[in-house]
């Protein structure tokens, strides 16, 4: 009986611990919808900053909205150039061997590496380059923050593939880089948009890395070297001003930056659920 | 597209080496990030002891007084809340999901959890100062002061309600996902056959889960529960939005601290003025580096055996 009962307890002290912690994102989504919504308004997204904006004076966040789409676009672009041949590599060129473990290693704790890091970092290598505060810084750091994410999605993407399907493709005599790029990526075609959705809802999102390189103004940026407004920035600035018609603000652009990365993490996991109806493992 | 086969295997190779250059890169990059902050912060690493660094309790740039300890100390302790917060949670959420949850119910509460993994750290920050902050100052706060006089590290005077309390909270939900989709799958990895073993003997589900399940898996929980430490220690914005940003080191829960990060984030644009200051910056990013190398490493190899199995 003793035994039946504590049973009982495990089970609802664990049902309750999981209530809790899906609680805790519907209480964050409710909060920033709740009270971004009354906030957002059609200028907020269409209009840049006019004079005297961050006093409560008119315009809206289009300079930020605009800056995040470019960065995170141009990260991720740059990010996939490097980490696709990567993730090939690893699949096709090194297999399962002692190397491969020992680089999966090094990419896994690069990916726990604190992205204000890698902003310090990309200042650093700013500073080497003569750029200053600039789109370009913006999307190097960035595009460095989002490899080792990208890279870990598309390679276990990768390792899932089935051999045979490569053994085939050797068999009619491919090379291996036809085979890797022709078999195994279209094979995994899905699952790497996955990926790189993924690496671009963290790119987007991510505030440190871009704090330092990226810079902020209230323009739309015309050209690379130009600084850019982002939305985490414009969120974190917005904070920092003690007008409450300003603080309302923040609240629309983080209500507007979280329905972007939700979109980006939705359709990551359309694009996964596709992929596994792909593969058998 | 028809090519001679020497014309492919020139190819074969070109590529072969062109992706080797990328791996190179993505791999050594880890290394670079360590030495390019190394470097950088050298000259201040030359010009005081590291001991002076590590425990100074001053941190007064322009008279070039760079003690860090009252950022390392406010590290430690929004982590250490961070963790006897999650801890509990996660290792009962991870329980649920992999051992009694149904299907359904599973494939509804994953993607949730996935889903906190990726709202950004500002829209963690706004909620802190929305609702985490907002409650500690009205409600936990005058709380304390009534009736917490005499608790060491939770009597308090006053509270503003960011504090270390407010920064251990938002940063607790921030490594929610990390520990509990580890464990989960630590859990899950633990054999069938041993779980029927230990039910067909007699044992309740609870019993079962206690002195077998968790037990093989100890190694493994406790490297999701390591990867959550080094995903809290180098956590930014949201932190920095919530903690106070006072440079002293707290004594209760309720004080403000200045973590390691949010003192680099604050201050990094204006190091250009004063000497050394962008040294002990850089100085200060790669301390922070060096802890979350070390707990993330001890992570994948001391008691990651089991996770390196089974996960990747």
């Amino acid at each position: 009986m003793k035994r039946r009962i504590s049973e009982y307890i495990f089970i609802g002290l664990t049902t309750a611990a999981t209530v809790i912690v899906a609680g805790c994102l519907i209480a964050i989504l409710a909060a920033v919808a709740i009270k971004g919504l009354p906030a957002l308004k059609w200028s907020m997204i269409t209009q840049s900053p006019t004079g005297g904006y961050y006093l409560g004076g008119g315009g809206g966040i289009a300079n930020a909205i605009v800056g995040s789409l470019y960065l995170g676009l141009g990260a991720t672009a740059l990010a996939l150039v490097i980490s696709l041949p990567t993730c090939l590599y690893l699949r096709v060129y090194l297999k399962k061997g002692r190397c491969a473990s020992w680089i999966r290693l090094s990419l896994d704790v690069l990916w726990g590496v604190p992205s204000i890091v890698f902003g310090a970092f990309g200042f650093t290598i700013m500073v080497l380059l003569g750029l200053r505060a600039s789109l370009l810084a913006g999307i190097i750091t960035v595009a460095l923050f989002e490899l080792p994410i990208m890279i870990r999605a598309m390679d276990e993407v990768l390792t899932m593939v089935p051999s045979e399907l490569e053994e085939a493709a050797y068999a009619l005599g491919a090379t291996r880089f036809e085979t890797g790029a022709r078999v195994v990526l279209r094979q995994a075609l899905p699952g790497l948009v996955t990926g790189i959705l993924l690496a671009f809802g963290r790119g987007i999102g991510d505030a440190a890395s871009v704090l330092f390189t990226a810079g902020f103004t209230d323009n739309i940026p015309c050209s690379l070297l130009e600084p850019a407004a982002t939305l985490p920035l414009a969120i974190f600035f917005h904070l920092g001003t003690p007008f409450e018609e300003v603080h309302q603000r923040a609240y629309a652009s983080a209500l507007i930056l979280t329905i972007l990365v939700l979109l980006a993490s939705t359709l990551a996991r359309v694009f996964a659920t596709r992929f596994s109806k792909h593969t058998w493992r | 597209m028809y090519m001679t086969a020497g014309k492919r295997r020139i190819k074969d190779i070109i590529a072969g080496r062109a992706m080797l250059v990328t791996t190179a890169f993505s791999t050594g990059l880890v290394f670079a990030i360590a030495m390019g902050l190394y470097l950088r912060a050298r000259p201040l690493l030359a010009s005081q002891p590291l001991f002076g660094l590590f425990f100074g309790e001053t941190w007064l740039p322009s008279e070039g007084q760079f003690g860090l300890k009252p950022f390392i100390v406010g590290t430690v302790w929004v982590t250490a809340i961070a963790i006897i917060i999650a801890l509990p949670l996660c290792l009962l959420t991870a329980v649920f999901l992999a051992e009694y949850a149904p299907q359904r119910v599973r494939s509804i509460v994953k993607p949730l959890i996935d889903l906190l993994a990726g709202i950004p750290s500002v829209v963690y920050g706004v909620w802190g100062i929305l609702v985490v902050v907002p409650f500690i100052a009205d409600r936990l706060g005058p709380f304390a002061v009534a009736n917490l006089k005499s608790v060491p590290y939770l009597s308090t005077e006053y509270s503003a309600g960011f504090s270390v309390l407010a920064g251990g909270v938002v940063l607790a939900i921030m490594v929610f996902p990390v520990i509990i989709s580890v464990s989960e799958e630590v859990l899950r990895a633990v054999p069938a056959e041993q779980r029927e073993a230990a039910l067909a003997l007699g044992a309740t589900k609870f019993e079962t889960i206690r002195k077998v399940v968790i037990r093989k898996a100890l190694p493994g929980l406790l490297a999701a529960v390591v990867l959550g430490v080094s995903r809290a220690l180098g956590e930014t914005m949201a932190v920095l939005m919530v903690a106070g940003n006072v440079p002293m080191a707290p004594k209760s829960v309720f004080d403000a601290c200045y973590p390691l990060p949010a003192l680099i984030a604050n201050n990094y644009g204006e190091v250009m003025s004063i000497p050394m200051y962008d040294s002990a910056l850089l100085g200060s990013a790669l301390i922070l580096l060096i802890f979350v190398l070390f707990f993330n490493i001890a992570a994948r190899t001391v008691f990651g055996r089991m996770l390196r199995e089974h996960i990747q």
